[in-house]
């Protein structure tokens, strides 16, 4: 097939006098195996390919995307986005991104040897997960999915401003979620393992994971209702610094959906709290070298210290903001244009292992996992509440799993209360990073 | 949408290497939308996706591919990944010749979406954000989004099914932020039907947004949700959520086959209170849910699940259904021609009981009322469900009182079933929803009457 690159330039050059015009194109393989009972149970071979493209005449914007990169269909495309254009208001900040001079990071974020790892060794792959994890405990009593997943994408970005980029990268995990079966009480958990090639996946590990995860809360009571201190575990963190990450965007707070608008240079968090965004981290599963509008990624500090230090900007807002774009573009895929986001946000660490920090509290709750966290976290108000299962921490060591509770707080207060945060920084499958924290005087609802 | 022997050869070609059974999944689909925010309508997006799915099974393996390419090669390929997925080795050449079904093929749209002008669109949008910011100074932003969706599919199969179906749906929401001294909420309302622009004869779009306002604004109020066990009444329509994630995900074929479900291995048992009937229904016409064929060529049934507190079935797909020999239920179905068909909701509701609704609540001395409901999860092996209150309140010696902040309420899905105590005769739909498994996503309904629960845990912040 003929380069992105390529197609993604055509279409530009189709720009009318005074339109701007940016065209997005992708290709995506991808390979997905699910083993159940030692055997295949099912093997997904997938190839995609789209465009989106937006157009902006006199500050009104049209978006419009195919599911093909079929010459015609292009050519539609760029006419119905167009024709978009007319029905929408004008707004002076709409446009293209510029090309600002930042150059992309030498990445290599492209595993040449997935391309050619054979089927059959990651159906292997896939079964062995399973087994593996059946194996781990005596206790296990099923499974519920045991996976393998790789996707090899490439996409292009091009606009009439003068902005031409592409990006090609790899990725393969592997996935399991358990069941585990004890005085006729079952309890699942999962555990997975992720790389950029198929050689950095380690069956064993997750497979492990899933096992302990499920089997450790086994035995687990419904607690009292109470106030205590929490241990979130990395893949916790992650997923609430996942919603921090949004209430930090521009356009959160320019719309006046953010509780962070009008607190720059405020301190916001704990001293030990500082937050950086930075998909140039060859180390974050989410690295990416360029944006969705095309402008190079960068770092970009949120926090430091405590004090908040920045936002997150694409074009759009970076030009309503006079501040730039921080390479923040965000695509969730071809079928929309591009939105603001975090691309890999991490904590800097502390000094002490998850036990190290455990074994400082008297009275608390290792929250394991939690559920409902889209449903349960306002990010305009900053009111969260959210299922959770996990262990009892007692006298500085893990006690009786717990289920069937809550936990909630703001998340105003829970970057006040932050007390440590832990050694153990971990890139997860997600745009964030986890690490353990400590976070004092969390409500616990139970009974 | 494409040609009976084209159709033919494919299915032949998809079952060389030995398949026992395999599936042609053709769609077409053409999506629109619009959005107002920050005081403007920002953007309209319109976009079409069609290609084909082909799955091969057999034994329990199945191959899956699909393109984009509709052409006799690009179908063949996708046919020869299938089959190389699969790879049952038994060879041989198998003739297919399928069947067309009659279903009806016209869609339920009176007004279809493409023929009205993007202009008329546009000013629901206008509409809406007016009259929200109309209902006071407390309003400081609102958003808006209007969407409607095409979808013409084609299922074809070797057992010499053919059907097809044209899917229409409509959906209108509002969000809006109200500012005040204790800082920022939010309000919502949402409308969805599978139907086409006629959804807004009957949706009265600034109506919704003076709702979504007027909820933002009553929980700037708020105080604080109480936390622990306590006895929740459930309005109507509210309610459909909760059974949806408490145990309509436990009671899909494809997770009780796989001993992840509480419910497995009890049809026939007392699973809930006598006073619930739990149904799920894709022929209900314009529901969100709706559907004349499921997205493996079935077509939609009426299910009822738990038939006064006693559980009477699963719900079934193809593959699951075909394995326990017995017919499906009309519940295959998948987010787009990418996505392989499971077990999926469509209409999940609970029947009316024979309470008085104001009865329920005087007769609750101590509570939470809950007006509606956010979105939930259920781990289905456990059963432990969590969703989130959006707009709730008090309830104080017998009345609703003052409203208070957003929360998760957390409970076991078995447990809830059996602390159903009262349930009314005002039976109402909820919002349309968009239910999320495996990662893939299709539109569900669900509704209830006004119910009580006689403790769930409520997740707030005041101990």
């Amino acid at each position: 097939m003929p380069e992105l690159i390529d197609i993604a330039t055509r279409v530009v050059g189709w720009a009318e006098a005074g339109e701007q015009v940016e065209a997005y194109v992708v290709h995506e393989r991808e390979t997905e195996i699910r083993a159940y009972e030692g055997e295949v149970e099912s093997l997904t071979s997938a190839e995609s390919q789209g465009v989106g493209v937006r157009v902006v005449v006199d500050g009104r914007q049209g978006y419009a995307y195919a599911g093909t990169l079929d010459e015609t269909v292009l050519r539609e495309t760029i006419q119905e986005a167009r024709d978009n254009a007319a029905f929408a208001e004008a707004d002076e900040f709409n446009g293209v991104a510029a090309a600002d001079g930042v150059a992309p990071a030498a990445l290599d974020l492209y595993d040449h040897d997935l391309a050619a790892f054979p089927t059959d060794a990651k159906v292997a792959l896939a079964i062995e997960l399973e087994r593996a994890t059946r194996a781990a405990d005596p206790r296990i009593s099923g499974i519920e999915s045991a996976e393998y997943v790789d996707s090899i994408g490439e996409a292009a970005v091009a606009n009439s401003e003068g902005v031409v980029a592409s990006a090609a990268e790899t990725g393969c995990y592997l996935s399991a979620y358990s069941l585990a079966e004890a005085d006729g009480e079952t309890q699942t958990g999962f555990g997975f393992s992720i790389g950029r090639g198929a050689a950095e996946l380690d069956s064993a590990a997750a497979a492990d994971d899933a096992a302990e995860r499920a089997t450790r809360l086994l035995g687990a009571v419904k607690p009292p209702t109470q106030r205590l201190t929490v241990v979130l575990d990395p893949w916790v963190t992650a997923q609430m610094l996942g919603i921090i990450g949004h209430t930090l965007t521009g356009e959160a707070v320019q719309r006046g959906r953010s509780l962070f608008a009008d607190r720059m240079g405020e301190q916001v968090g704990v001293a030990e709290l500082t937050l950086l965004d930075d998909a140039t981290n060859p180390d974050a599963f989410t690295a990416t070298i360029v944006d969705g509008e095309g402008l190079a990624t960068r770092p970009t500090p949120l926090i430091d210290g405590g004090v908040l230090q920045g936002f997150l900007h694409n074009s759009y807002t970076g030009r309503r903001g006079a501040t730039g774009s921080t390479g923040s573009a965000v695509r969730g895929g071809f079928k929309s244009g591009p939105g603001v986001g975090a691309h890999a946000l991490a904590l800097t660490p502390g000094t002490r292992t998850q036990a190290e920090l455990i074994a400082g509290i008297d009275d608390g709750l290792l929250v394991q996992g939690v559920a409902g966290l889209h449903s349960g976290v306002n990010p305009v108000s900053g009111d969260f509440s959210t299922g959770a299962e996990g262990l009892r921490i007692r006298g500085g060591e893990l006690a009786e799993p717990v289920r069937e509770i809550t936990i909630a707080s703001t998340i105003q207060r829970l970057l006040l209360d932050i007390q440590a945060i832990g050694s153990d920084l971990e890139w997860l499958p997600m745009s964030a990073a986890g690490v353990s924290i400590v976070v004092a005087d969390v409500t616990m609802s139970g009974a | 949408m494409l040609d009976h022997e084209l159709i033919n050869r494919t299915l032949g070609a998809a079952l060389r290497t030995g398949g026992e059974f395999a599936e042609v999944f053709v769609e077409d689909k053409r999506s629109s939308s619009a959005t107002l925010d920050d005081g403007r309508v920002e953007e309209l997006t319109s976009g079409r996706d069609r290609g084909a799915g082909i799955r091969v099974v057999v034994g329990d393996t199945t191959g899956f591919a699909h393109t984009a390419d509709l052409s006799e090669t690009g179908l063949r390929n996708a046919a020869d990944a299938a089959a190389a997925a699969a790879r049952g080795g038994g060879g041989g050449v198998r003739e297919v010749a399928v069947t067309p079904v009659d279903t009806p093929r016209t869609n339920g749209a009176r007004i279809a979406p493409e023929d009205v002008a993007k202009a008329t669109k546009v000013e629901l949008l206008s509409l809406a954000d007016a009259a929200a910011r109309g209902e006071g100074n407390a309003i400081t932003q609102v958003s808006a989004r209007y969407g409607d969706s095409r979808r013409r599919i084609l299922v074809a199969n070797s057992d010499g099914l053919l059907a097809e179906d044209d899917q229409v749906r409509t959906l209108f929401s509002v969000s809006c932020v109200a500012t005040g001294d204790t800082g920022l909420q939010t309000g919502r309302e949402s409308t969805g039907r599978t139907i086409g622009f006629e959804l807004f004869d009957e949706a009265d779009v600034e109506d919704m947004a003076r709702r979504a306002a007027g909820r933002a604004i009553t929980k700037l109020a708020a105080r604080p949700a109480p936390s622990g066990a306590m006895p929740v009444v459930v309005g109507p329509g509210g309610g459909g959520v909760l059974f949806h994630e408490a145990c309509g995900h436990g009671l899909e074929a494809d997770l009780v086959a796989k001993a992840a479900s509480v419910f497995a291995g009890r049809v026939g048992e007392e699973v809930a209170t006598p006073l619930v009937t739990l149904v799920d229904d894709g022929t209900m016409a314009g529901e969100w849910g709706h559907f004349t064929i499921d997205d493996e060529g079935r077509p939609a049934h009426h299910n009822v699940l738990i038939q006064d507190g006693v559980l009477t079935d699963y719900m079934w797909d193809h593959l699951r259904a075909r394995k326990e020999g017995r017919p499906s239920s009309g519940n295959g179905r998948r987010q787009s021609y990418q996505h392989l068909p499971m077990v999926r909701m469509t209409n999940t509701y609970i029947e009316n009981g024979s309470d008085d609704p104001a009865d329920i609540v005087s007769s609750t001395d101590n509570g939470i009322y809950v007006a509606q409901l956010g979105g939930g999860q259920v781990n289905t092996a456990t059963g432990d469900f969590v969703f989130g209150m959006t707009e709730a309140y008090l309830i104080e010696n017998g009345e609703i009182t003052e409203p208070i902040r957003e929360g998760n309420l957390i409970g076991n899905g078995p447990e809830v079933l059996t602390r159903i105590d009262a349930l009314g005769d005002d039976f109402a739909m909820g919002s349309p929803g968009t239910c999320g498994k495996d990662g893939q996503g299709v539109p569900v309904g669900d509704g209830t009457p006004t119910l009580r629960v006689t403790s769930l845990t409520i997740g707030g912040t005041a101990a």
